[in-house]
């Protein structure tokens, strides 16, 4: 079942090395620097967990026990990283960053460190990965049931679903919000966008919390552009891109060895698909630089 | 034949019920006047009863979702006439079915013949009475009710009330009270859905009424608690009227701590005063009269909580097991990988693991105990954790209410043991 070999090794005893630190180390956190062994598994886990929560099944509702779980798991290691100093150098560099496109790379620059501090030098911050995959989708499609009466919510189309896997999808705008609030939180003076000022009251109050961030601060894109309608092209063009998780496995165990065939083959069939579907515009083209992105991450690059 | 998703036996035992994941559930019933059950006094075999389609994939035109036919579970209501009922969930729509077998007909009708073709009054020469002759054993199987839109998420527990009249239906954020006899109008009885959907951080996995009080349910969380509500204190039931928690170890805390401690399942027992519940590793037996921490854990694979990080990767560790107790509360049973179960004998502490196999059981073969092997001497026959096959999951069985027969349900077989030694329980 597993794919045996020296990566399924490493992370059991990494895992085993991360217990016990956690569980050895009960002192004062933040003055705490994890071991670089720790940190890698600690990110290999958050990444992990990340496309977890991204790569869902897109007919079928996900699992909304297995999303909760997933994403209490980043927002543990967020929390974590948050204590360990790691996370406050993240924000703190992405604060100072001012295009988003840099913001883009960065998050995959970054992640691949597996020394937080050399990443902090590199000037440049990460934002975490949307994480809008199902978890919001599932409950931002449902509250169309349960809220009619929400003028806000009304706004989302049907075909949320299809789109929702790689932050596409109507709630931009509120992620927008989140993440307006949350770099106003931590003092960034950049100029990014303005909050749209829509339905910010409907946000909760911002949270201190880092925890919080997790579904606050996810978006690949500044502008979001209206809606996208539901596109057979992009379906097709998603349908690529192989939720199973057996092969995610291969995927990730590939990651520190030179990359398989597998990721390169997706990558190369998702840019031949490429020209066809874009003709819907620019929203489309952003999002297969969403999905080189995505595939860059796997690829490990 | 489809992947099983649940097995239930009915209160007296005598059927058996598995829904499978094409929507399809299969009854099975006991043989008790066959002549070998009479000549060696075994106790009968199972055989298929009935067959029917009971769900239907569908598609919810809001979302864009499909809706699946698998069956999630089946409850049966206690026998009031001749007819057994059954209730049968997806992960939306809730249905009654009744089964009732038709054995005799009418035969001799005056002014039809055979054919039921009118006759010809004139060739009428004497008056008949009718009678009921024997035919062949047809059953019929007929939805009764459909219990419909009650539901936002998926529905994971359905549990019948002892009153007879009601149920309950819990999906991962809600818990409605439905009458048997009423389908437009269901009572919602729990809710903990935020009211931003972003702070959500715990979904309900399980839900049970008590055996014996109607006012009493529990139901389970991702988080390891346990929720005992009495529906006498409040319209909602929001606030627990208990709350069974154990406290956290931390020199055992790691980033999966929170997911397996999930309660995948959660059972009465039979005398209503323990509650069973299964997580990814363990089984616990709570005491209703206590709610600082469970009275007794089982390790059922101890061995896995090294291999976390990889169960986490290809998402075995979100399996969900279920947990049964034997007729006399004395053993509880659940499910592991490899085929194997584990038996837990209450009074000893001690566990057995047996392994639902066709390859290592032929009928009627004794089954016999396996072992993973986990250090010290290796026994012959011992599988080494890196062997365990995780894709053969015993996730669904059930336990005869009052004898020592077990129904455990393979991936797409359905493996009925039987006790020899001691076919009544204790």
């Amino acid at each position: 079942m597993f794919p045996k070999g020296t990566k399924r090794k490493f992370l059991d005893s990494a895992e085993d090395a991360a217990t016990a630190t956690v569980a050895g180390e009960q002192g004062p956190a933040s003055t705490r620097t994890p071991s670089p062994s720790y940190s890698l598994q600690r990110q290999s886990l958050l990444d992990m967990s990340l496309i977890k929560l991204q790569l869902c099944h897109m007919l079928v509702e996900p699992n909304l026990c297995r999303s909760v779980l997933i994403a209490n798991t980043v927002r543990q290691i967020q929390e974590e990283m948050t204590q360990d100093g790691t996370w406050q150098i993240m924000t703190q560099a992405l604060a100072a960053a001012q295009c988003p496109t840099d913001r883009l790379v960065a998050t995959e620059v970054l992640c691949r460190q597996s020394d937080p501090a050399a990443a902090a030098a590199a000037g440049q911050s990460p934002k975490p990965y949307p994480l809008v995959g199902g978890l919001d989708r599932g409950y931002h499609s449902e509250e169309v049931v349960m809220e009619a009466g929400d003028a806000h919510k009304e706004a989302l189309p049907t075909q949320s679903y299809l789109a929702g896997p790689f932050g596409m999808g109507p709630c931009w705008e509120e992620e927008q919000q989140q993440q307006e609030e949350e770099e106003e939180e931590d003092g960034g003076d950049e100029d990014g966008e303005e909050s749209e000022g829509e339905d910010v009251d409907e946000r909760p109050e911002v949270d201190s919390r880092p925890g919080e961030q997790v579904f606050g601060t996810f978006e690949i894109k500044q502008q979001p552009p209206p809606p996208p309608p539901p596109d057979p092209a992009l379906e097709e063009l998603f349908s690529d891109v192989d939720p199973s998780y057996y092969e995610l496995d291969t995927v990730l165990t590939g990651m520190q060895s030179a990359p398989k065939m597998g990721p390169y083959d997706l990558l190369e069939s998702l840019s031949s698909h490429g020209p066809q579907p874009l003709s819907p515009g620019a929203s489309c083209r952003s999002d297969l630089n969403e999905l080189d992105h995505i595939m860059e991450i796997i690829v490990g690059s | 034949a489809d992947v099983i998703s649940t097995v239930e036996f009915n209160q007296t035992g005598d059927l058996l019920a598995t829904g499978d994941k094409g929507g399809r559930v299969v009854i099975f019933q006991r043989e008790t006047e066959s002549e070998e059950v009479l000549e060696t006094g075994d106790s009968g075999e199972y055989n298929v009863y009935s067959t029917f389609q009971s769900h239907e994939p569908d598609f919810d035109y809001l979302k864009s979702l499909e809706i699946e036919e698998k069956i999630n579970k089946i409850k049966w209501l206690s026998q009031q006439n001749a007819a057994h009922f059954l209730l049968s969930t997806n992960d939306k729509t809730i249905k009654l079915w009744k089964v009732s077998e038709r054995d005799k007909r009418p035969e001799g009708y005056n002014l039809k013949d055979e054919e039921g073709r009118l006759k010809d009054i004139s060739t009428i020469t004497s008056l008949q009475v009718p009678v009921l002759k024997p035919t062949d054993l047809m059953v019929e199987v007929r939805p009764r009710r459909v219990f419909s839109n009650g539901h936002t998420y998926h529905v994971n527990s359905i549990s019948v009330n002892s009153d007879g009249e009601t149920y309950l239906s819990a999906d991962d954020l809600r818990i409605n009270m439905w009458h048997l006899g009423i389908t437009d109008r269901s009572f919602n009885i729990v809710d903990i859905k935020p009211a931003n959907m972003e702070d959500l951080t715990e979904v309900i996995t399980a839900a049970e009424f008590h055996p014996q009080h109607c006012h009493l349910f529990v139901y389970s969380s991702s988080k390891g608690t346990l929720r005992l509500c009495d529906m006498r204190s409040s319209a909602l039931c929001d606030k627990h009227t208990k709350l069974f928690e154990e406290p956290e170890d931390p020199g055992s805390r790691s980033f999966f701590s929170e997911i397996i401690s999930s309660v995948s399942d959660v059972k009465f027992s039979h005398n209503g005063r323990y509650l069973l519940t299964r997580d990814y590793l363990t089984a616990k037996v709570w005491d209703l009269n206590m709610d600082k921490g469970p009275v007794e854990t089982y390790q059922v694979h101890e061995y896995l909580r090294s291999k976390l990080c990889s169960l986490y990767e290809n998402d075995c560790i979100f399996d969900k097991f279920e947990c049964v107790w034997n007729s006399s509360d004395s053993v509880i049973m659940t499910g592991a990988y490899n085929s194997f179960f584990q038996m837990f004998d209450r009074e000893t502490g001690r566990g057995v693991t047996l392994e639902a196999w066709r390859e290592s059981s032929k009928p009627r073969a004794v089954l016999r105990t396996r072992r993973v092997y986990t250090g010290g001497k290796r026994r012959r026959g011992d599988v080494g954790v890196d062997s365990l096959d995780f894709s053969k999951k015993i996730l669904h069985m059930a336990w005869h209410p009052s004898e020592n027969i077990i129904a455990i349900a393979a991936t797409n077989n359905l493996y009925i043991f039987q006790d020899r030694v001691n076919p009544e329980a204790e």
